[in-house]
């Protein structure tokens, strides 16, 4: 419980036994009355032994579906149990768990609550095309949503149960699919979207990509997802 | 006469594949009679190649086997984007499976978790 409230985190994890245990501790830790799901996206390794291990439900995936389809299995599995609220944190650690209370705490006027860095706390900083990307998104979700969103692509969100239960029957598996269409598509709907600004943490396993080329082609893919998602219903 | 033959013969042989496809249950129904309906159409052509001059000439082409070549690439188009369509269809139904099978046994570990609790408070 969180302010009264039955709250589910979902962690969609692939690979990532060097972190998760850590991660579902620290949850555990910070948050003693929220219940943890690690849905298991496929992994080749034993993330979903070590996630069980550390204290947390597991959800394993038969494959891969990506981050969409962990999510959408996630907020099923919220909805199925009957959970207030669901909220999304990263296995790799960069989500900080005591954050959270503040993200529910949005909860009473707002559907969707986003954890945001850019938006005064923490230092986090990106140049050349993947902050064209990240300007055109934020600027043109903003105006969708209306209200300010720095940090779309964050994987750090809170949703109550009107999008818990919309997230269950709808969630894409595409390509940034999962931060990008379902904030228009949440928006367009009437669900008010709100954000948070967060700190976020250097990653405890894996490394983020730095190449040019790949920056480029972010770019490419975010505005393709972006126009799509603008001209569907 | 040779390219006739040519032709007529892969008309055939392509129909022949089709119905054995059929006959051993490898293709369903409705692709089965799609292809059938194709061969239909293709197999008097490739025997009289000029059959649709005339039509052709109608619709300003300069001859009857350019409007075929023309017409058989729009059909294998529309082909691929159905089934680009299926496969699409197809990905989303297993996806559902997959979360399906996920969230089961998520609730049998739940059950079994539950249950040895039980058994060992028992005894």
């Amino acid at each position: 419980m969180v302010n009264g409230k039955r709250v589910l985190i979902i962690i969609p994890a692939l690979n990532e036994s060097g972190s998760i245990a850590e991660v579902v501790h620290e949850v555990r830790g910070e948050l003693p009355g929220v219940d943890v799901l690690v849905v298991d996206d496929g992994s080749t390794d034993r993330t979903a032994a070590v996630a069980a291990a550390a204290g947390a439900r597991v959800a394993k995936l038969p494959y891969n579906l990506g981050v969409g389809g962990a999510m959408r299995c996630g907020y099923r599995y919220a909805r199925d149990h009957d959970y207030d609220v669901a909220i999304q944190i990263d296995a790799d650690g960069q989500h900080d768990p005591r954050y959270v209370p503040k993200l529910v705490d949005q909860l009473d006027e707002t559907d969707l609550v986003i954890g945001a860095r850019f938006a005064g706390e923490g230092d986090y900083n990106v140049r050349g095309p993947r902050r064209w990307a990240m300007v055109m998104l934020s600027g043109v979700l903003s105006r969708v949503a209306h209200t300010k969103l720095t940090d779309t692509t964050s994987g750090f969100r809170a949703a109550n149960r009107r999008v818990i239960d919309m997230f269950a029957t709808w969630y894409p598996v595409e390509y940034l699919g999962d931060t990008v269409e379902t904030l228009v598509h949440t928006a367009r709907r009437g669900y008010k979207i709100r954000q948070v600004p967060v700190a976020m943490r250097k990653r405890m396993a894996g490394t983020p990509s730095h190449s040019p080329a790949k920056a480029m082609i972010y770019l490419g893919r975010a505005f393709a997802v972006l126009t799509l998602a603008l001209i569907r219903r | 006469m040779k390219l006739t033959l040519v032709t007529g013969l892969t008309g055939l042989i392509l129909l022949a594949t089709i119905v054995e496809l059929l006959r051993r249950r490898q293709l369903r129904e409705k692709y089965g009679m799609l292809w059938l309906g194709v061969l239909v159409i293709v197999i008097p052509l490739s025997l009289f190649p000029r059959l649709l001059d005339n039509v052709a000439e109608l619709l300003g082409v300069a001859s009857g086997v350019s409007l075929v070549l023309f017409l058989g690439i729009v059909f294998l188009l529309l082909v691929c984007v159905h089934l680009s369509w299926e496969v699409s269809h197809l990905e989303e139904e297993t996806r559902t499976l997959a979360e399906d099978f996920a969230l089961l046994r998520a609730q049998i570990d739940a059950d079994r978790a539950a249950r040895d609790e039980l058994v060992s408070h028992d005894g």
